[in-house]
């Protein structure tokens, strides 16, 4: 094996790449070497899945050099990248749905004979792939899009490894696996590694980062900040080098508050499926509620569920005492109920984008602005200007398409929409995911603002510190069920992770 | 995106253009041959406009669904299924028959898109034939005692101050559904349906609701155009309606409207309406022979469209 | 034995296609007054090939997630040429047929190459091509007319045991394993031989693969290496082959052309109720051209069973040929309803917008 390590495997001169009006990568130098495991952080806007599109070949940068195995390259597809040793684990983007596992894995280099697919090798060749991480259980020939999401996703490996990649990219490859398959991911990065592989490795999770980067690379508003060996930088600085700044100042005061005696939301035994199961709890007035917990444990689902999104439900709820049955977001934002849900994507959930940024606002409330059948467009354009002023939503003319917002102002519009229809109980799910530290923080003041104001908020976030920073209560979900409800100093985040894994209550259930 | 906003004026401005050419063009052919401008004539431009009409108030109705994402293929034999139950049963209550079958038609297509989730070109295109069939059906197959009411034959043959009546029906159409599209809840709906349905949803709105008014105005407007031709024909017969559906959905898309729903101006529709009438006009008015016509038709809706430049963005 | 279980459900469309087929089949069998007869057979092979080769061209365009709405010009021109060119000595008849498949193919590529480069919606831009397709039809051929070789007509639309019988082979009697097969109608035979020498290959080819691959997910399937420019020219083209195929078995069979764009336009909405029918989601990526012959058979065998109810019965007015059409149109919304099982069964309502 050559010696790779001292000139580096893969690297980056000055890559630049805009989107429309958005810079999402500024110059960025970068280099990974060979048999190693870099791991790549920054908050979501950062620029790491801009870095590795262009790495694989998905877009073309706009300036700047690429060198990959010590040779200029420029890729123009992801087949080139494939071709060149270059291959990249999307976060489930790539996986064809309808097709078999093994037509998945050989998709584009199949064993033939005679110009056909020769269906046994290939299955054959999936069914080695499959053992190779540790996933003999899957049948080759099962519709890929029958398989549970981690299964898919363990797919998505055996894939790439089947193309015999010199570096391979993990973009948030380990989100929807479940622990036993994490930890199988682990070890055949671990032996890639020894065998002389480069991995570019992408994830949220500081735990997974310290289990196997060897090296890491913090990445923010689209600039590399900093590249240094595991163990150089403490969680926090960590941290620090990914927010910019120090992270403690942004949160507003919480007041100190008696509980409340009357709940404006009561939730008994609500149950989904088999994603939620026995939720109950309650939410006064003026309380920030926090969900937490590792993702994809019911935290969606039951915001969802509450605002009549999902059908089948068990269990009830009431609102101010009322008893209610919400089969509809319609239903949910009858004014008796008063629910406003900021959903997860706001690209293709909380926004129409190619409208303009005052129909998006108004959306919620036009049968309130109507007067006969028209649009009261003098009453429409002063709610509009109102809540641009009063969010400080940084838009040229409230006639512009919402597409046209950074990403900050974009989740500014999502709530104002909602913030019209004067919501009783606001729904969040994970609202600050991609925005900048500066909306963020405005984003918070505002929580705060509207709880004061009497508003009940429950807010999942993925991220530890908005829970501890935000909330009045914060209650843990693990497995579709509230495994720990934590309270004043407790919200901590060791009380937050120990939870978060189940941990605590392994122990109680012990004790 | 000020260049989207841009972009769909550019259809007008492109069919505007195009429709000066035709005239143009044949005003020169008929000047060489016969030495006459008759193309230029207010009574030829007038009796375009009334056969336009027809088309017109289809189209619009069609545009409102490619709005939403949607197609209907079921146009030609609401027009016919009103326009024959009118005659055939409605008496002199002819006319809200017909509009009130058309309503129902639509009501059903929309159920199928809306409840039972069937794409809009299968379920429309399935209740089109069953119309066909049912129409046979009734009538056995022979042609209905089909007496249109004094009514229709007024609204279809009249003229008000030398404007021939269906004009004004489409012109006052046309009022309508830009003020639905422009002014109310409705039309904003529509549009954003068109573009992110699941985002709609999400801001409380009932979306199915949507999609079955849009579908029944729809249909409404085809039943109108259907009562309208029965009165210009004086009888309504069975495949009426059949030259009506390629056209209508070439106008909506002639004038910029997007088929995957979500943005289009009405005004478009209307300018890709006489944008065809005409274009068929001047080339009968030039002898060319069905097939040139055909081929012509054709070339133009694609090279219309690839000259608006609107890709998909199907990659990022 | 699970394997078997998963190919089954991954087959369900065209399987329960299969099963309506027999089903009706069967029943209109048992009803006809001579029973089920070799000439039969012939007869509804004829009546429905054409209508199978056409749904086989759908197909392609609604595996990638597309639509082609101008399939029945296609046909209606190939058909056309192929009055002018389909005659004389055995070369220029098998040289006039080739140029038929080949002006099909010529078609779809034209379709693939607008909708791929010119970045169009298919149902635009095959609406536009089905109208100049028509014009070319209407050019060459203005009115109903033309010749097609007799013999080859014969031949085609017959059962295997006129095929030597015309050519004047075997003079001393066909050997036992033609006789064994002499039964079985020309058309079906036609059929079959272009599932296995064309369909089958191309399934089973990287390409193939690829059309599935980019009907399923485009993003992903580019992502992933696939080459989708290409995918999608080949399934127009081949699309375009299989229309010039049912242009070329239409013209045999009746012997003429007829350039007759309403005929056309019903061609092509059947051809899209067959595919539909036969299992093929019109999202792309799933279903086959074997489902859509199940589709066309289905479809004619509601046709066929109508004419042998009984005119004197109390249900004697279905007899009229005239309500086939709703018949065929109801079948085709119950068939697409079963599809709507799957929103009753949604627990997540976010899940009915994809």
């Amino acid at each position: 094996m050559p010696d790779t390590r001292r000139s580096p495997l893969l690297s980056l001169r000055g890559i630049s790449k805009t989107y429309g009006g958005v810079r999402a990568l500024t110059g960025v130098d970068f280099a990974a070497a060979a048999g190693s495991i870099h791991a790549v952080l920054g908050e979501n806007g950062a620029g790491k899945s801009t870095l590795i599109k262009v790495v694989a070949g998905v877009v073309s940068p706009d300036a700047g050099t690429m060198a990959f195995d010590g040779i200029d390259v420029r890729f123009a597809s992801p087949m080139e990248a494939n071709a060149a040793g270059v291959v990249c684990v999307f976060q489930e983007l790539s996986v064809i749905p309808d097709l078999s596992v093994a037509d998945n894995i050989s998709i584009t280099d199949p064993p033939k004979r005679f110009g056909q697919i020769a269906r046994r090798a290939q299955r054959r060749r999936a069914e080695a792939l499959l053992a190779r991480v540790g996933c003999e259980d899957i049948n080759p020939i099962a519709r890929i899009g029958d398989l549970p999401l981690s299964r898919r996703q363990m797919v998505e490996i055996a894939k790439a490894l089947g193309r015999d990649p010199k570096l391979l990219i993990l973009d948030e490859a380990t989100s929807a696996l479940t622990a036993a398959d994490v930890q199988r991911v682990y070890a055949i990065l671990h032996r890639l590694r020894t065998e002389g592989m480069g991995v570019l490795y992408i994830s949220h999770r500081m735990n997974e980062i310290d289990e196997l980067a060897d090296t890491i690379s913090v990445f923010r508003n689209g600039g590399h900040v900093r590249t240094f060996p595991k163990g150089a930088a403490s969680g926090t600085e960590v941290v620090q080098m990914m927010v910019g700044r120090d992270v403690s100042a942004v949160y507003p005061p919480k007041p100190a508050r008696p509980p409340s005696n009357a709940p404006v939301l009561e939730v008994r035994g609500l149950g989904w499926t088999d994603r939620l199961a026995d939720i109950s709890f309650a939410a006064g007035r003026g309380e920030i509620l926090g969900l937490g917990g590792l993702d994809g444990q019911g935290q969606r689902e039951l915001l969802l569920a509450l605002f009549g999104v999902l059908a089948g439900l068990e269990g009830s709820v009431a609102v101010e005492g009322r008893e209610v049955r919400i089969t509809s977001p319609r239903a949910a934002t009858r004014a008796d109920i008063g629910i406003a849900l900021i959903p997860e994507d706001r690209k293709t959930e909380g926004l129409v984008l190619p409208m303009s940024v005052g129909e998006n606002i108004t959306l919620t409330a036009l049968g309130a602005l109507t007067r006969g059948l028209v649009i009261d467009r003098t009453a429409e354009a002063s709610r509009i200007d109102a809540m641009v002023e009063k969010l400080r939503i940084k838009v040229g003319a409230v006639t512009d398409a919402v597409a046209t917002l950074s990403g900050g102002n974009q989740q500014k519009v999502v709530i104002a929409k909602w913030l019209l229809t004067a919501p009783r109980i606001l729904l969040l799910n994970d609202p600050t995911r991609g925005i900048d530290v500066g909306t963020k923080q405005e984003i918070y003041r505002l929580l705060r603002a509207l709880a004061d104001e009497g508003a009940t908020i429950l807010l999942y976030s993925t991220d530890y510190d908005e829970l501890i920073g935000c909330c009045d209560r914060v209650m843990i979900l693990y497995g579709g069920r509230i495994v720990r409800v934590l309270e004043g100093d407790a919200i901590s985040e060791t009380n937050i992770v120990a939870s978060a894994f189940n941990l605590a209550t392994a122990v109680e259930a012990v004790a | 995106m000020r260049a989207m906003l841009a972009g769909a004026d550019r259809p007008l401005v492109f069919a505007g253009g195009f429709i000066l050419a035709i005239l143009a063009v044949g005003s020169v052919y008929t000047l060489a041959t016969a030495g006459t401008l008759t193309l230029l004539s207010p009574t030829y431009l007038v009796l375009q406009l009334k056969v336009a009409a027809f088309l017109g108030i289809v189209a619009a109705g069609m545009m409102l669904v490619v709005l939403l994402g949607h197609i209907d293929l079921s146009v030609p034999w609401t027009m016919a299924a009103s326009a024959m139950l009118a005659t055939a049963w409605g008496g002199p209550m002819a006319i809200p028959v017909g509009l009130a079958v058309g309503l129902a038609i639509g009501v059903v297509n929309g159920i199928g898109v809306a409840y039972l989730r069937v794409p809009s070109m299968i379920f429309t295109l399935g209740v089109n034939v069953v119309l066909r069939g049912l129409m046979v059906m009734l009538t056995g197959g022979f042609s209905p005692s089909s007496q249109p009411t004094e009514t229709m034959l007024y609204l279809a043959k009249g003229s008000v101050l030398g404007i021939p009546n269906p004009v004004l029906i489409w012109g006052a159409i046309c009022l309508g559904v830009a003020f639905v599209l422009r002014r109310t809840p409705l039309g904003r709906y529509i549009y954003a349906i068109g573009n992110r349905e699941s985002a709609v949803y999400l801001s409380g709105i009932d979306t199915r609701l949507v999609l079955v008014a849009t579908f029944a105005l729809c249909s409404l407007l085809a039943s109108a155009a259907g009562l309208l031709l029965a009165g210009y024909s004086s009888k309504a017969f069975q495949a009426m309606g059949d030259p009506y559906l390629l056209p209508a959905i070439a106008a909506v898309v002639i004038g910029g409207t997007n088929i995957l729903g979500g943005s289009g101006k009405l005004s478009g529709t209307v300018a890709g309406t006489i944008l065809i009438v005409l274009l068929q006009s001047v080339l009968s008015v030039m002898a060319m022979p069905e097939a040139g016509r055909q081929i012509i038709y054709g070339v133009v809706i694609v090279g219309m469209l690839l000259a608006y430049g609107r890709g998909e963005k199907a990659r990022s | 034995m699970n394997d078997l279980r998963l190919r089954l459900s991954q087959n369900s469309g065209a399987l329960l296609a299969l099963a309506m087929f027999v089903v009706l089949y069967t029943f209109y069998s048992a009803l006809h007054p001579r029973g089920f007869t070799t000439d039969l057979f012939v007869q509804n092979s004829n009546e429905s090939t054409t209508l199978i080769l056409l749904a086989m061209a759908q197909t392609l365009p609604v595996l990638l997630g597309g639509i082609d709405l101008s399939v029945g010009a296609l046909m209606t021109l190939v058909n056309s040429v192929a009055s002018e060119i389909v005659s004389g000595t055995p070369l220029q008849i098998a040289l006039g047929c080739l140029g038929c498949v080949a002006v099909g193919a010529l078609g779809g590529l034209i379709n693939g190459l607008v909708i791929v480069y010119g970045r169009l919606q298919p149902i635009v831009v095959t609406l536009a091509t089905g109208a100049v397709f028509n014009g070319i039809a209407l050019f060459i051929r203005p009115t109903p007319g033309g010749r097609v070789d007799g013999d080859l007509n014969w031949v085609v639309t017959n059962a295997l045991a006129e095929l030597p019988a015309t050519y004047g082979w075997w003079p001393d009697g066909a050997p036992w394993w033609f006789e064994a097969i002499a039964g079985i109608p020309a058309p079906v035979v036609v059929v079959v031989l272009v599932v296995l020498l064309i369909w089958l290959p191309f399934r089973n080819s990287e390409t193939g693969r690829a059309v599935y691959a980019v009907g399923s997910n485009e993003a992903g399937a580019y992502m992933s290496g696939v080459k989708v420019d290409r995918a999608k020219l080949a399934a127009y083209t081949l699309g375009g082959v299989f229309a010039g195929l049912a242009g070329l078995y239409f013209a045999i069979q009746t012997g003429s052309g007829n350039a007759d764009p309403i005929q056309a336009g019903t061609y092509t909405l059947n051809s899209i109720a067959a595919v539909v029918i036969g299992g093929t989601s019109l999202l792309g990526g799933a279903g086959g051209v074997i489902g859509s012959i199940f589709g066309v058979m289905v479809l004619r065998a509601i046709t066929f069973c109508f004419r042998v109810v009984d005119t004197d019965s109390a249900v004697g007015f279905l007899a009229n040929p005239m309500l086939q059409p709703m018949f065929e149109g109801v079948i085709l919304l119950l068939a697409v309803s079963f599809g709507a099982a799957r929103v009753f069964r949604i627990r997540n309502r976010l899940e009915m917008f994809r």
